[in-house]
């Protein structure tokens, strides 16, 4: 089997300001393991734009990180709402956030953009009223 | 550049030190765009007032934080950004002008 270090996160979906410990987590790991900042800071974003979008739209959920020699995978899993367009949700100012998120700084509509920009491949499914998988991978170059 | 540079600049008042050396900025709010677009090792002047502000600045490698227009940071903002050796200023300025006299140096 192939050699990975894995990485298990629940993600609180009531609480903002530990929003975002997952990712800094897994950079702190990657750094430690010698990884390039440029690898770092796109795994960091990538993921950080999860853990807001699971707290903002899904009540939490579950990150999962597998790094391998060669690459980084990150599963973030939620059984919120889902996503009832992603083609819509895919475009970069687009947002179904409240007015309340927005006056935290969120709610650009840049997330899932920014999660698509960082990557090297992403995957969304998602089902309405089931929930979310994305599955992201960013190549060790 | 270092901190006192930047504050004598802009008049500003320093909430945390640090003793970081920058040499690019951005500007600011909406932190998605913030994190997509600020460069590393960045001073980032922003009007956002909470604790999530300094998380974007730790993933996003920002080494310097300037409040503009007044706005003082909340008790959280200024602990984590302790917490994570990241220099935390405010300043009466609008961002604008801030830029503008930082532009300048």
């Amino acid at each position: 089997m192939e050699d990975c270090i894995k990485l298990h996160y629940v993600v609180d979906g009531q609480d903002f300001v530990s929003c975002g410990r997952a990712s800094e987590d897994v950079k702190r790991t990657l750094k430690s393991l010698g990884i390039s900042s440029q690898v770092i800071r796109k795994v960091a974003i990538a993921m950080y734009e999860g853990e807001v979008n699971m707290v903002i739209h899904a009540d939490g959920g579950i990150a999962d990180v597998g790094i391998y020699a060669d690459r980084i995978e990150i599963v973030l899993s939620d059984k919120g709402k889902g996503i009832a367009d992603i083609e819509k949700a895919m475009q970069e100012g687009y947002s179904t956030a409240t007015e309340e998120i927005r006056e935290l700084g969120f709610g650009a509509g840049m997330g899932l953009p920014n999660m698509k920009k960082y990557t090297d491949d992403m995957t969304i499914e998602s089902e309405l009223n089931v929930g979310t998988t994305i599955t992201m991978r960013v190549n060790i170059v | 550049m270092n901190i006192e540079k930047i504050a004598n600049a802009i008049d500003a008042n320093v909430v945390v030190n640090s003793d970081a050396e920058i040499e690019r900025f951005y500007v600011g709010d909406f932190l998605s765009r913030v994190m997509g677009s600020a460069p590393s090792d960045s001073c980032w002047l922003t009007v956002m007032n909470n604790v999530n502000v300094a998380g974007v600045a730790v993933l996003a490698e920002i080494k310097i934080i300037v409040l503009c227009e007044g706005v003082m940071p909340l008790l959280d903002l200024k602990s984590r950004c302790e917490m994570e050796n990241i220099a935390l200023l405010t300043t009466r300025m609008s961002v604008f002008e801030a830029s503008v006299k930082l532009g300048n140096l």
